[in-house]
């Protein structure tokens, strides 16, 4: 286990976060992209911390706040994703374009 | 003169008083009111005038000018001030009196002609408003105040004419003497501008006692370089079209006749005391300007006796008693302009002034205020009466209206010439004047006109007073007070003006300015002039009688004009002068230069606005396009965006 391995192992959750992100048209299927991106950001958070700082649990620490500040996202994300459902029967991301005209 | 001064403020603020409390605080409902607030106010304007010129002849200043009180207006450079005043000599003394005293009548007129519009409030407003700006006009020491109360005649005429403007033909009429006179005007507003350019000021005086002997180098004025004595030639013929197009000489003269679409009562003031009048005063005020150069005045005098005879022709085969009555100021106007041309003399190859002839003039548009106003009140009684203004439907009027009859014969005798009524004095004198003056043909036409003036004159009071009535509505025709006042009121002076103010005029309008040298003393021989012009008149009396007036006159065949000879046509439509400034109008102005005009509005400004238009719609339309709406769309740019930035940009590592 090597600093390189964990910071390509978070490169690569990260890639596949964006590509789902860009690719996947469901909301649901988006919003766990993102979950994947940030955990990749939380990877990088631990391995540097692991790594390379003084005091490793200053890391750790901030994964915490991580997590329980996507957990407040989520539920808000979730919230509106059930109300928009319940509204246009529908969760195709191309399909929600109401704005542009 | 202390006294005096404030006195003669009230002479113009009367009326203006009348004009808005009428136009803004009098509601259409209140007639009564209206009509007796204005006859007070410019009732008591008139005595007012009449006192201040009475004061003045006795004064001791009288030919002399004496400024009552003058104030800066605008300061266009220090040494070229326009201000306001009160300038009076005897012509603005006898202008004060005949305008003030003109439109006391004609307000007590126009109650009772008036009476039955729906808007009396609005026309005694305009009225009075007319009545303001003349008097501003005539007692004005400077060219700037003349032109700015010029201009406001033209408009408060304008206003009158149109008064009724349900009518199209009221309204077309209104704006054709606007339009023309605004078309000379602008000729006007040029020779103001030269002439204060050249000699650095607006005032009469110094225009009046120029000598053209301290006018002798250069001017440059932009284009060319000439000398400043012909500018200040050029400038002066540049001011008499200003006075050309306001008293309708020909070939402006079209909109006068057609201005009778107004009320009558306008029409009267107009053809007596302002508007055009305003022309010849001003050729008058302006006179020693003028007679500095000869060639001007020769031009006034073609211009005048053009006219005089042109449109008392045409007044001899008018049915509508306006129409005849307008050619006929139309003549009269003639008759005071030649006057005022023909004074330059030449004796012995040297160019001279007979100042006769102005007096001549002057004296004239005294006596014929009067009697042409009066004239126009009785052929609105007519018109009132009969309701047409057509010849073919009066008739016998004289048993049912007996003052309106007495006082059109006075007017008649009076326009015609003959002794002792007053037009038979100014009259003489303008044919004397241009006896005087060597002008044989001048003279010869003047007479001429002078019996077809009669002619015409005579032939519309037999066909309206005498024969048999062909009115439907005879069995109701009575004269009443407020219209029948007026009528007689200015009978008087039309009787008597003449011989009891003929001294007054020959004393005191020498103007005094002209260098002693110039001024010419007759030395032809007169006396008979007087004779052949009342045998003139005269004849064409006994001619008019003949055809018109005997009791065997076939008034029928001759008042109907379709059996006539192609000459008389000619003549009945008016030698077809409307006709030909229609069909200039519509090919010249609407067809050639509106339609460049309409086609740079339409191609070039219209397509710099769309060529912008489309530009801008292209541009949005490209924006638009990126807004897709899509939301990977969004999120990809962004991850692009922010790669871009990471390798691209300048972002802190």
């Amino acid at each position: 286990m090597t600093l390189l391995n964990c910071l390509l192992l978070s490169f690569i959750l990260f890639g596949i976060g964006i590509f789902g992100l860009l690719r996947r048209r469901h909301l649901v299927a988006m919003l766990i992209s993102i979950e994947i991106m940030l955990n990749a950001a939380n990877m990088n958070f631990i391995t540097f911390a692991y790594f390379s700082a003084e005091d490793s649990s200053a890391g750790a620490v901030f994964n915490l706040f991580v997590i329980a500040v996507t957990a407040c996202e989520m539920a808000i994300a979730l919230a509106i994703v059930v109300s928009m459902y319940r509204r246009r029967h529908s969760l195709d991301v191309n399909e929600l374009r109401s704005l542009h005209e | 003169m202390n006294k005096l001064t404030t006195l003669s403020y009230f002479i113009f603020l009367l009326p203006f008083l009348g004009f808005i409390i009428n136009g803004l605080f009098l509601k259409q409902s209140h007639k009564k009111l209206a009509g007796f607030l204005s006859v007070a106010l410019n009732g008591a304007a008139a005595l007012i005038a009449i006192y201040l010129a009475f004061n003045y002849f006795q004064s001791g200043v009288a030919p002399g000018r004496m400024i009552l009180w003058q104030k800066d207006f605008l300061s266009f450079a220090p040494s070229l001030i326009a201000s306001v005043g009160l300038l009076l000599d005897p012509l603005s003394a006898m202008m004060l009196v005949v305008i003030t005293f003109i439109s006391f009548a004609v307000h007590i007129y126009s109650i009772g002609y008036m009476k039955e519009d729906r808007s009396t409030t609005r026309f005694f407003s305009f009225l009075s408003l007319f009545t303001f700006s003349m008097l501003s006009l005539v007692v004005a020491p400077n060219l700037f105040q003349t032109f700015f109360f010029w201009e406001l005649v033209g408009i408060s005429s304008y206003l009158l004419i149109g008064f009724w403007y349900e009518k199209p033909a009221a309204v077309s009429a209104s704006k054709q003497a606007f339009i023309l006179t605004r078309f000379a005007d602008s000729f006007f507003l040029l020779g103001i501008i030269l002439v204060s350019f050249i000699i650095g000021s607006f005032d009469f005086y110094d225009l009046n006692t120029l000598s053209l002997s301290s006018f002798l180098g250069e001017i440059n004025l932009g284009i060319i370089t000439i000398t400043k004595a012909k500018a200040l030639f050029v400038a002066s013929i540049l001011v008499f079209i200003g006075g050309w197009g306001k008293s309708a000489m020909f070939p402006m003269h079209i909109w006068l006749p057609n201005a009778m679409e107004g009320p009558t009562p306008v029409s009267s003031i107009i053809h007596s005391a302002t508007m055009v009048v305003a022309g010849v005063y001003l050729v008058a005020r302006l006179f020693p300007f003028f007679s500095l150069f000869s060639d001007t005045l020769h031009l006034i005098m073609v211009v005048g006796i053009f006219t005089a005879v042109f449109a008392a022709v045409i007044a001899c085969t008018q049915k509508d008693i306006k129409r005849i009555l307008a050619y006929s100021t139309l003549s009269q106007l003639g008759y005071m302009m030649f006057a005022l041309g023909s004074t330059s003399v030449i004796i012995e190859g040297q160019a001279a002034i007979n100042t006769l002839g102005y007096s001549a003039s002057v004296f004239h548009i005294f006596t014929h205020a009067f009697f042409k106003c009066m004239l126009f009140l009785i052929a609105g009684s007519l018109i009132h009466a009969v309701h047409s203004n057509d010849l073919d439907q009066m008739g016998g009027l004289g048993r049912k209206m007996p003052w309106t009859y007495a006082a059109t014969l006075i007017g008649c005798l009076a326009i015609s010439g003959i002794p002792p009524f007053s037009g038979f004095f100014s009259k003489d004198e303008i044919l004397i004047a241009t006896l005087e003056g060597k002008h044989f043909i001048v003279f010869g036409l003047a007479l001429f006109t002078s019996g077809l003036t009669a002619f015409y004159m005579f032939r519309l009071f037999f066909l309206a007073f005498h024969g048999n009535m062909r009115s439907p509505h005879a069995s109701h025709i009575k004269e009443s007070f407020s219209m029948t006042f007026p009528i007689v009121m200015l009978a008087i002076p039309s009787f008597l003006g003449g011989y009891l103010f003929k001294k007054v005029f020959l004393k005191f309008y020498l103007p005094g300015y002209l260098p002693a040298s110039d001024i010419f003393s007759s030395s032809i021989s007169v006396h008979w002039v007087p004779f052949a012009a009342s045998l003139v008149a005269l004849i064409g009396i006994v001619f008019a009688w003949v055809s018109y007036g005997r009791p065997y006159a076939n008034v029928k065949k001759a008042l109907d004009e379709t059996n006539r000879n192609q000459f008389y046509k000619w003549i009945y439509h008016k030698f077809y002068f409307d006709e030909i400034y229609y069909a200039f109008v519509r090919q010249f102005i609407f067809r050639g230069f509106s339609a460049f005009v309409r086609f740079f509005e339409d191609y070039v400004i219209g397509g710099a606005v769309k060529g912008s238009v489309f530009i801008i719609k292209k541009a949005g339309e490209l924006v638009r396009e990126s807004q897709s709406g899509f939301t990977p769309f969004y999120l990809g740019t962004l991850v692009v965006g922010l790669l871009l930035w990471r390798f691209l940009g300048n972002l802190p590592v």
